[in-house]
Parts: C-alpha cells; structure tokens; sequence
C-alpha cells in the first residue's frame, strides 16, 4: 500500500487516481499508523511553502515522514512535495524543509534570462543527468512531463536526476538514497508520468 | 524546451459533449470521458471543459462526468462554465480540475480573481475573456459574447494578471468561427502587456494558421480549438508534426 500523506494542502485526487490506474493500492491519508505501515510513502503539496511546512511540521507528520524516510523506506516528493524534502526554502522569507536532501529553493527569477515568463508552466523535456535512475527505468532521456513552478531546487548538484532547460537548467528531479523528489506532476504527464509512478511503485525497501 | 500547447475545447450540456463530433472508432461521439481519452491518447497538452448547462441538476451531472474524467485522463484540464463565486471554484477542484477558468464570473464580481488566487495559487486562476472590435478600441463582451461591458481589453488583462490570473485565454469574437486563422493583431496587442502564459482562441481553420500563430507571436504560448478538432479537420498528430518541421516546439 502506498501512504499519500494529507496535511491538507491541494487535493489529492488525481494523485490517488493516478495510482489506481496503474493498479496500486494509494490512499491518501493523516492517519501516522497508515504512513507507517504503508510500503511506500508519496509527498504532495501545491501552494506556498511557508503554508505547507507549517502544516507538516505542526501536524506532527513531518516526524513521522523523515523517521520513515530514515527507515529506508522509499519516498517521493511531488511538486511542493519535493521542495519540501530540502533544508530550507526562501520563497518569501526563509522556512524550513525536511531536511532529507542537502539543498535550498530559490526563485526561478533568480536564475532565468528575462523575457522568460514565470511561473515555468506546460510540457518541458527531462534531461537525464544520472545513468541508470531506478525513477526513469520506464522512460527515455528526452521524455515531456508537465511543470507548473516559480521556485527550484538549487544546491543540490549530487541529488538532481534530471533537468529541464528554460533559460537555465532548472532542477527537474532528484534522488539521494530511497528519497526521490520530482519538480513536474507525474500525476498530469500523461503515459511518461505514470510511468515514473510505476518505477517507484516497483521499487524495494 | 518549454514546448507550445494544444489545447482542444469540449462543450458540454447536460453531460454530453455538444456541437458534435465526427470521428470513427468511437462509439459514444458525445460523451466526454471518450472524446477526453482520444485526445489525450492523440497528442492533446491539456483539456479545457465549458459547461454550458444552465440548470442545477445540470451542473451536478457535469461534476459527476468530470470526476470520471480525471479518473482516466492524466493531463491537465481546465474547466470553465457558471464559475461565479469561490464555492464553484471549490466544487471543480474537487472533482479533479487543475485550473479553473473565469469569464462574466470575474467581470460581475472582480475580486473573484484575487481571492480564487490567494487561496487556490495563481497557476489555478485562468482568466477568459471574449473580445471584439468596437470603433478603433479591443473591447471586452460578457455572456458568451453577447453583453458589450464597454471594459477596455488591455486594462481588463493588465487588471486581471494583477489580481492573480496565471493564465489568459484570449478568444477573438472577430475571428471566432470565421476559421480564417488567429486574431494576431489582438493577440499581439494582449501578449506585448502581459507577462502570464497566453492562450490563442477563436478563429483557427487549418494547421497553416497554428503555424502562423507561433511564428508571428513567438510570446503566445498555446492554442485553442474545438469543432475543426472534433471534425477531424485538423488532426492534433498531424498538426504537431507540421509545427515541428517549422521548428516550432511541441510535444510529440
């Protein structure tokens, strides 16, 4: 079973129908036994950072989620998920991550020409940066996925798996261990997204 | 490379695709779970959903269909229709939407936007206008085209990128069914003041007019259409090929 954790930022349900259609069992879910009980734990968020670590932190589930990142339990960050795995984010003002990867999120503005529009929103191709991702074993170097962002994962070069070139090659996934983090929603990637929910749902602990 | 998207437009009444369509190999022309699966299947970018259902049970039926929509279909999809007040915005997202488009809705109650975008992020707000010419100014029209509201087009999309609108979908009442090609000279006007996503609507009759599209406004970012999609006249495969070979970005 696959743990959606809901600390009640967006709404979850093309995530949990995303892995239904691939035949995985995913519920979304605050209950901590759930989460730890689950085989494999899936971070989601939309929004504002500031907003969602709050959440995570005082809801308790932020404990729960890195003790069983720690386990070795496979866990992967979507969007505002993925942003969250990091130390810490300066989108308005500084807050605190997860910790799980080394790195910070940065504005987007900060790294891209001008004339770019922002936020870096549609269908952008992945380029692999590590050979042999257990994340991309069912895709291929070049593949579309779909983004909708404004900040980006930035010092972090050892964790970064792929990348998206807009202006400047902005993070477009990252993995250090069992933790995986993807920029893009696998969820709305069409056959390529469900693909990469595939691959993590295959993975061992 | 941000790639430029294609976006077909269903309208849909009581829970039924309307305006028809015209494609072999479906057997229920009109539903919106099977037309949305064949152009996700076919090399659509994102779905937009109109509801054009006026009545309560109408609209309840439209919220059921989307769910099973987004139960099958891993794409992005906007919907629009009788988006008035943030309850609706809230009754689409649930069912699996990911933006939200707002047309009269936002005119009537202008807040809207900045409200819809404080709670729900800009990247949900889609801001719809129909537009047309009136003397020698873009003028901005409720109603599906058939209140003239006297709002100026430019101050209106300046306005609504302030409050929050993350997209703008720009549909020419000018060029709108003519299918003689894209309103460029609107469209120009409209992506020189912005600096949110803008997408092209109303007027598209073959590929060559996508082609000119991208090529003459290279800052407009998608196009849309519905009934030359849905009667097979342009084929979204074949017009991504075309767009590829005249090295414009897309998503094959």
């Amino acid at each position: 079973m696959i743990a959606i954790v809901d600390y009640g930022v967006g709404n979850l349900f093309s995530l949990v129908s995303s892995f239904s259609a691939i035949g995985e069992d995913a519920v979304a879910t605050s209950d901590v036994d759930l989460i730890k009980k689950a085989d494999k734990i899936v971070l989601p968020g939309v929004g504002a950072f500031e907003d969602a670590s709050k959440k995570l932190f005082e809801s308790g589930l932020a404990d729960v989620v890195i003790e069983q990142a720690n386990s070795g339990k496979p866990l992967l960050g979507i969007c505002l998920g993925m942003q969250l795995l990091f130390e810490k984010s300066f989108e308005y003002g500084e807050h605190k991550g997860l910790g799980l990867i080394k790195g910070q999120i940065k504005p987007i503005a900060d790294v891209i020409p001008k004339g770019y529009k922002i936020p870096h929103i549609g269908w952008n191709a992945l380029k692999f940066k590590k050979k042999d991702s257990k994340l991309f074993k069912n895709i291929n170097d070049g593949d579309y996925v779909y983004f909708v962002h404004s900040y980006y994962a930035t010092g972090c070069d050892e964790s970064v798996n792929a990348t998206a070139e807009y202006g400047a090659n902005l993070t477009a996934s990252v993995e250090s261990g069992n933790v995986y983090g993807c920029q893009f929603h696998p969820e709305k990637s069409g056959a390529v997204g469900l693909n990469i929910l595939k691959a993590f749902c295959q993975m061992e602990k | 490379m941000i790639t430029k998207r294609i976006i077909p437009c269903l309208d849909v009444k009581n829970g039924r695709v309307v305006k028809g369509v015209n494609f072999s190999g479906l057997s229920d022309v009109s539903s919106p779970i099977e037309l949305g699966k064949y152009y996700s299947d076919n090399g659509a970018d994102e779905l937009v959903f109109y509801d054009i259902t006026a009545s309560f049970e109408g609209r309840e039926l439209f919220t059921d269909i989307l769910k099973e929509v987004a139960k099958t279909i891993f794409i992005p999809l906007t919907v629009g229709g009788g988006i008035n007040t943030l309850d609706d915005f809230d009754r689409v997202l649930k069912c699996g939407a990911d933006k939200v488009s707002v047309n009269s809705g936002a005119i009537k109650n202008p807040d809207l936007i900045y409200h819809a975008a404080k709670r729900y992020g800009n990247q949900c707000v889609v801001l719809s206008i129909d537009a047309k010419r009136v003397g020698d100014k873009f003028t901005v029209f409720a109603k599906g085209g058939r209140e003239n509201t006297g709002i100026d087009l430019i101050e209106w999309v300046k306005r609504g990128e302030n409050n929050g609108a993350g997209e703008i979908v720009l549909n020419s009442i000018d060029t709108d069914g003519v299918k003689g090609g894209f309103d460029l000279e609107m469209l120009k006007v409209v992506s020189e003041n912005v600096s949110v996503p803008v997408i092209a609507s109303g007027g598209a009759g073959n590929i060559q007019h996508f082609i000119d599209l991208f090529k003459t406004l290279p800052n407009v970012d998608a196009g849309l259409a519905a009934s030359i999609f849905h009667f097979g006249q342009v084929k979204i495969n074949e017009l991504k090929k075309e767009l590829r070979k005249n090295n414009i970005p897309v998503r094959i």
